[in-house]
């Protein structure tokens, strides 16, 4: 088909977090610029298995943008270089004909590589499990429309809510720090009204988990922002900060 | 013989009678069971939570890296609740009734009444998680309408429903993980369940990282593992949604309700070509101020389509608004099954747009015109940049090309009243079950579902199984454990030692093909006899020429995909049994040779006023249909009219 690519991909490939990685070099033939990263991946793929190597192992679920599974740092950036995308809504229209494509897993210690370009985040499950939560047990609670919340609160609410827990902040941010992560879902509870009782045991249960998970720094040089495929914005840090250093100063109390 | 467990009495009163006579679990005893949990979408991240919260210990599955990654994240429209916030004529009866009717009257009136009682609490109680549902300028809830109702009930976040219900489940989750009351395994893969004397007593799972294959036992089992639909390949599921875990306890005497229906959704991005590896919906919800098109004349749609004239072009009177014009009453907001089969029809009569022609418009222009661009972008704004990524093409600026795919599978795995299987103490939750949308779903219906099943049902009926079993622990040591586990061992052996000249995508495109040309949007007796054969054959070719690379001892996609389409190779046929069986039209199920004068799916109450449940019999042996005959007591059965 005319307007089809050739491309070089030179390809991360690692059997395990025992082993060395190194980079391999592919020809992509033929790609169309209507298919997805992911789906150019597969291509190359069917050609290795075909020829009985072992297929790149990429994560990657729902490829409709939104469960965040699927990750790749493409040519230095998270997400390639398409702004506020995932590598799995990035087209290869976004890409020319003889191009040279890096593509590595995301590089964070507390994101040990399992194959080749998936990496384990399960460091991310364990801080929402610290406090990413409000106490509420299944029944029992007030009707829903007995707590009005001001549209612009919700709607900022919903803003910070939306994160897909992908882990292209910590792949972004030269400290591989977690804070835009962290601070959008304290940032959430800290907004509504439902989040106010344990607002600030939150913020320190969540914010004590991601330092023993050994996640960087923030140094407030806003990568994760420009990276985020979902537009979580840096004033979420700002918010965390001032929720975990009121707490610090003046609400310390027990984790729960 | 089936037994349904539904309580008699009033329908009203049928869960509340229910709910009493069911046997309690006393609060200290609750520690002295273990409840496992397999998939963490909604279903199954709420009731994790909620059994956990309740005391039970719960081990919860799930094959993705974290829990929120389930399919259900990405379900963007809304979930219905017949709150009647709007004042505008809403209850639990007439959520009942839109819910029976629109399931073309092939679901169980006390299952789906239910759903539409306990629907309230769900709200109530996602609000009291934190989850930011769209809200009105006064602070409280807003609502829109969704097909096949003419009310609006639909609880919304945006576009991303699914995603701040599931967090919301999610965070209910890991507060009980923290609590030490859920051991939480991600990156596990069910592949077996194990009975003792006829009951769920554990699974076998594989370590999708170290290959290891493991033993969990329990005293009930729970599958809340989804639909079925990428049994055709192609389809707005995501990549690793499977029948396997289903499917294997189908084999172990779980009998599978209703295999063929299948919601071929409306509003999805057309195939672009043969790399497609999955297809995106585009919410329901814009069809709430969407308008359905395509030219009047096939003339015109050709010229359209060879580039000779611009969609600018085509005057308001040569364009056909065919929803509109054909379901006045309904326009645009028709149920799922007759918008799929109207676009079908249009295009199949060469009126179809865009490039491959098989496509319709579904156009904002009036819209933005009546709300301006601004309102339009709050509503749907994530929408319009999601099908801006994948075509290229601004839907600001020019109509969305849209064309129906395989979304949701009604039919699952027969369950009771309690949401009990054929086999004592394995429960099947959400999409996994046929219980509640008969033959069509209703849109933001699967949410409901999901989550009342999970935080509302089984709290209640999983404790009536426990109380009866006594205290001792599940004994892991019983020979069953390791029989099972060799058979899931020597099964992976086998795909392993699979050294072919296909790839298993081969496979399963093929598969695919036969599904959706066959047993797709229109469905026949010679067609279906036709794709029986072809089926077989695949399966044949399947075990003798594909090939799987690697070995078990670590991540290996390559294998993880060919056990997954072993078990799709073997459930497309026995949808295709249960399509030709079923000699009538309803709902999704669209049999040619049952259809009224006007074309809609014409049922035969006489004989099919059943669900077919399905049972195993062993390796290439017919499986046997029994029939759970449906009683409608207090809804009258009519042809569906939405005009």
């Amino acid at each position: 088909m005319s307007g089809n690519m050739n491309l070089t991909l030179k390809v991360w490939r690692q059997k395990n977090d025992k082993t060395r990685g190194k980079f391999i070099t592919y020809q992509a033939n033929n790609i169309s610029p209507d298919m997805s990263f992911l789906e150019m991946l597969d291509v190359v793929n069917e050609e290795l298995v075909r020829k009985g190597e072992d297929p790149i192992h990429f994560d990657h679920d729902c490829r409709e943008g939104i469960c965040g599974m699927c990750s790749l740092h493409i040519n230095g950036r998270p997400h390639g270089p398409k702004q506020g995308t995932t590598t799995c809504q990035l087209h290869m229209r976004s890409f020319h004909d003889g191009q040279t494509i890096v593509i590595e897993p995301w590089r964070a210690a507390a994101f040990p590589v399992i194959k080749d370009l998936a990496v384990d985040r399960s460091a991310f499950d364990r801080i929402q499990q610290a406090g990413g939560y409000i106490n509420v047990n299944t029944g029992g609670v007030p009707d829903a429309n007995s707590i009005p919340i001001p549209k612009v609160i919700a709607d900022e609410a919903f803003e910070s809510a939306t994160c897909i827990s992908c882990g292209a902040c910590v792949a972004a941010c030269k400290n591989a720090s977690a804070m835009l992560f962290v601070s959008a879902k304290i940032s959430q509870y800290a907004l509504l009204p439902q989040g106010q009782t344990e607002r600030y045991s939150r913020a320190q249960a969540m914010v004590a988990q991601m330092d023993a998970e050994g996640f960087g720094s923030c140094t407030n040089t806003g990568a994760c922002e420009a990276e985020c495929p979902v537009g979580i914005k840096l004033t979420n840090i700002a918010r965390m900060n001032r929720e975990y250093l009121t707490a610090k100063l003046f609400k310390e109390e027990e984790p729960h | 013989m089936l037994d349904s467990k539904v309580p008699a009495g009033p329908l009203a009163e049928k869960w509340s009678k229910h709910k009493f006579n069911l046997k309690l679990v006393n609060p200290a005893n609750k520690r002295k069971y273990t409840i496992i949990v397999v998939g963490t979408g909604l279903a199954g991240s709420s009731a994790a939570a909620s059994l956990a919260e309740l005391g039970y210990n719960v081990k919860a599955f799930c094959y993705q890296d974290s829990p929120r990654r389930a399919h259900s994240i990405a379900a963007q429209g809304g979930i219905n609740a017949a709150k009647n916030y709007q004042n505008d004529g809403d209850s639990v009866y007439r959520l009942f009734y839109d819910t029976i009717k629109g399931g073309d009257y092939r679901a169980r009136e006390a299952n789906v009444y239910r759903l539409a009682e306990v629907s309230v609490n769900i709200i109530d109680q996602c609000v009291a998680q934190g989850v930011p549902f769209a809200r009105e300028y006064g602070g409280l809830l807003d609502n829109r309408s969704f097909g096949g109702a003419q009310v609006s009930r639909t609880f919304y976040a945006r576009g991303q429903t699914g995603q701040q219900l599931l967090l919301g489940a999610y965070s209910a989750l890991n507060r009980q993980i923290n609590k030490g009351k859920v051991t939480m395994y991600n990156r596990h893969e069910m592949l077996d369940l194990v009975t003792i004397d006829g009951h769920a007593r554990g699974i076998i799972t594989r370590n999708m990282v170290t290959g290891a294959i493991e033993s969990h036992e329990g005293h009930a089992v729970l599958l809340c593992t989804g639909g079925y639909g990428n049994v055709f390949f192609l389809s707005t599921n995501a990549m690793g949604c499977n029948v396997t875990a289903a499917w294997r306890a189908h084999k172990r005497g779980a009998f599978f309700g209703n295999p063929c229906y299948t919601q071929i959704h409306p509003t999805c991005i057309p195939v672009t070509g043969d790399h497609q590896s999955k297809l995106t919906l585009m919410s329901e919800s814009l069809r709430n101020d969407g308008r359905v098109w395509v030219p009047k004349t096939v003339e015109l749609a050709q010229k359209l389509r060879k580039g000779e004239i611009k969609i600018s072009d085509i005057k308001e009177a040569d364009r056909d608004y065919y929803l509109e014009r054909k379901y006045p009453s309904f326009g645009n907001l028709v149920p799922r099954d007759v918008a799929s089969r109207n676009a079908k029809e249009v295009v199949d009569e060469g009126r179809g747009v865009g490039a491959s022609g098989i496509a319709v418009f579904l156009d904002f222009e009036d819209a933005i015109k009546r709300l301006g661009e601004d309102t339009v972008r709050a509503k749907y704004g994530n929408l319009f940049d999601m099908y801006y990524q994948i075509t290229d093409e601004n839907p600001y600026k020019q109509p969305m090309r849209i064309y129906p795919a395989v979304h949701y599978t009604m039919g699952g795995l027969w369950v009771d009243y309690n949401l009990m299987t054929t086999v004592p103490g394995l429960y099947a939750l959400g999409e996994c079950n046929f219980s509640d949308h008969g033959a069509n779903r209703l849109g933001a219906s699967a949410l409901m579902q999901g989550l009342a099943d999970g935080y509302f049902v089984i709290p209640y009926t999983v404790g009536d199984y426990l109380a009866g079993l006594g205290f001792d622990p599940v004994d892991k040591n019983h020979p069953n454990f390791e029989k099972t586990r060799k058979e899931v061992e020597d099964n992976v052996r086998k795909l392993l030692s699979l050294k072919g000249s296909k790839t298993v995508d081969d496979i399963h495109k093929k598969l695919g093909h036969i599904m959706w040309e066959y047993c797709g949007m229109a469905r026949n007796e010679v067609g279906l006899t036709k794709a029986k054969g072809l089926i077989q054959e695949l399966r044949k070719e399947f075990w003798s020429d594909v090939t799987v690379l690697g070995e078990n001892e670590e991540m290996n996609q390559s294998l993880e995909k060919a056990g997954r389409v072993a078990d799709f190779l073997e459930l497309g046929e026995l949808m295709v049994d249960d399509a030709l069986n079923r000699r009538e039209s309803c709902g999704g199920h669209f049999r040619e040779e049952s259809q009224t004068e006007e074309g809609e799916a014409k049922r035969d109450d006489k004989n099919f006023r059943y669900v077919a449940a399905w049972e195993y019999k062993g390796e290439n042996q017919p499986e046997v249909l029994h029939k759970e005959p449906l009683e409608f007591e207090n809804v009258k059965l009519t042809q569906r009219s939405y005009k």
